[in-house]
């Protein structure tokens, strides 16, 4: 099973990964949500820094869903993805 | 100042960083917002190396915070890939926000201080760039039992030395006072004299809620300090201090200035009371000493007749020009400036976001 993983990062991120609203993560497996934020991370480290803190928890007002599911409610960033799959990055309704 | 000279005023509020440029300090020429939406709770201007760096403490509540710095006056921002501040993989913890950015002496032109949430403290050698956990503090056994003031549980003042590189000077909302004088080796708490009046024992060797501390520019073993009540001063390096309260209206407040080559001159801007977070009777008022605090002068010529916002521990500034600006930004987004060490301000920009930092310097004209 191989193929890659959408990751939809939201327009405030965008310029860190050159204006790109999607950004593809190659996959051979199965996957936790962390290990494709790793690659990421790695890609792209201010964009990792952006969405996980050195704890390497998910930041408060940061949601990521995978398929449309809230890993919060999920396993959080060990909730497995699959080739193929959407992980989408939104940030929550936050400030004033 | 010089004709040649260009002062630059750093404003960092609740939603973006402006800066303002002015030869003769009274027209001012504006930039920004920078970094829209983003907290900017800490500004560091170094003149030194032949250029002017603005580095900056950004925060977004979204994602998270960071350090970027402009060596062209806010034209263009470089962050670090990796961050300038980072805790490593066995702290067990994420910066929250920084606090504070302090450039070093003259003798040591690469040296910025970093004071941040958490409590901790950070040295860079490469001019903001990088960044190293002061591990010594960070294993501090007094740790678990400092505190959270009101704004977070942090390190907000950073007071290096000019002379000797072994003495460093840190506060910290809440733990007080803690000195180094072996270079980052071991820390001590330096509170003898401050009270904590909120705590069950109000002289306790640490716990202390300091707001913020400042050194004499001239006598360099006095230190100034704005206390969670009380203003004192120290004489003897941070060991002992005795209250200088006296004449001013009220002894809470945030902010503490001490002038940038005159001994004794020191300028707080009091509230009400820890209770009754206002300027005293709705009355904004600047006091200065000349004598380190034996009497107060009070400076309100130019500042509006009614104010009901407070000025934060770093919403305040002075410049190096002669005779020395002195800067303040309220809660209400109101900046106001004096070309004359506090005689008279003026409103220099308004209805910006709530100011939580105000840094102030003379550049090199752009």
């Amino acid at each position: 099973m191989t193929g890659a993983v959408s990751v939809r990062v939201p327009r405030a991120l965008a310029s860190i990964v050159g204006g790109e609203r999607t950004v593809d993560v190659a996959l051979d497996s199965v996957a936790t949500v962390a290990a494709v934020l790793d690659v990421l991370a790695e890609r792209y480290p201010v964009l990792g820094r952006r969405i996980r803190d050195e704890t390497g928890a998910l930041r408060r007002y940061v949601n990521v869903y995978v398929n449309g599911e809230d890993v919060r409610l999920l396993s959080g960033v060990s909730t497995e993805v699959a080739p193929g799959q959407e992980i989408q990055i939104l940030q929550s309704v936050a400030g004033g | 100042m010089s004709a040649a000279d260009t002062v630059l005023l750093a404003i960092g509020t609740k939603k973006g960083l402006w800066l303002a440029t002015s030869r003769n300090r009274t027209a001012w020429s504006f930039s920004g917002p920078h970094f829209l939406m983003h907290e900017i709770p800490s500004i560091g201007i170094d003149t030194r190396a032949g250029r002017t760096r603005i580095l900056v403490g950004v925060r977004s509540e979204h994602w998270g915070p960071t350090v970027a710095h402009s060596d062209d006056l806010g034209a263009t921002w470089v962050e670090p890939d990796h961050g300038a501040i980072r805790f490593g993989d066995t702290d067990d913890a994420a910066l929250e926000r920084i606090w504070q950015l302090q450039p070093d002496s003259a003798d040591r032109p690469s040296v910025v201080w970093a004071g941040c949430e958490p409590i901790s403290v950070w040295r860079s050698l490469d001019s903001g760039e990088h960044f190293e956990l002061e591990r010594a503090l960070w294993d501090h056994p007094h740790r678990s039992q400092w505190g959270a003031g009101f704004g977070g549980a942090a390190a907000h003042s950073v007071v290096p030395h000019p002379r000797d590189p072994h003495t460093v000077h840190v506060a910290m909302s809440t733990g007080g006072v803690y000195r180094t004088t072996d270079g980052g080796r071991t820390w001590q708490p330096r509170n003898a004299g401050i009270s904590a009046g909120f705590l069950p024992d109000p002289n306790p060797e640490f716990g202390q809620c300091v707001h913020k501390i400042a050194r004499d520019a001239v006598t360099e073993n006095r230190l100034y300090a704005q206390n969670h009540h009380g203003v004192y001063r120290s004489d003897d390096n941070g060991d002992t201090w005795k209250s200088i309260a006296d004449g001013l209206p009220s002894d809470f407040g945030f902010v503490m200035l001490t002038h940038p080559s005159r001994e004794g001159t020191v300028w707080v801007v009091p509230i009400e009371a820890d209770a009754e977070r206002i300027p005293p009777d709705g009355r904004l008022a600047v006091y200065r000493s000349e004598d380190a605090g034996n009497t107060w002068t009070r400076l309100d010529r130019g500042l509006p007749e009614r104010e009901y916002n407070v000025v934060l521990r770093d919403a305040a500034s002075v410049d190096t020009a002669d005779p020395v600006g002195v800067y303040f930004g309220t809660r209400g987004g109101a900046v106001y400036a004096s070309a004359d060490e506090g005689a008279t301000f003026t409103e220099v920009v308004g209805h910006l976001p709530d100011v939580l930092c105000v840094r102030a310097a003379v550049v090199a004209a752009p």
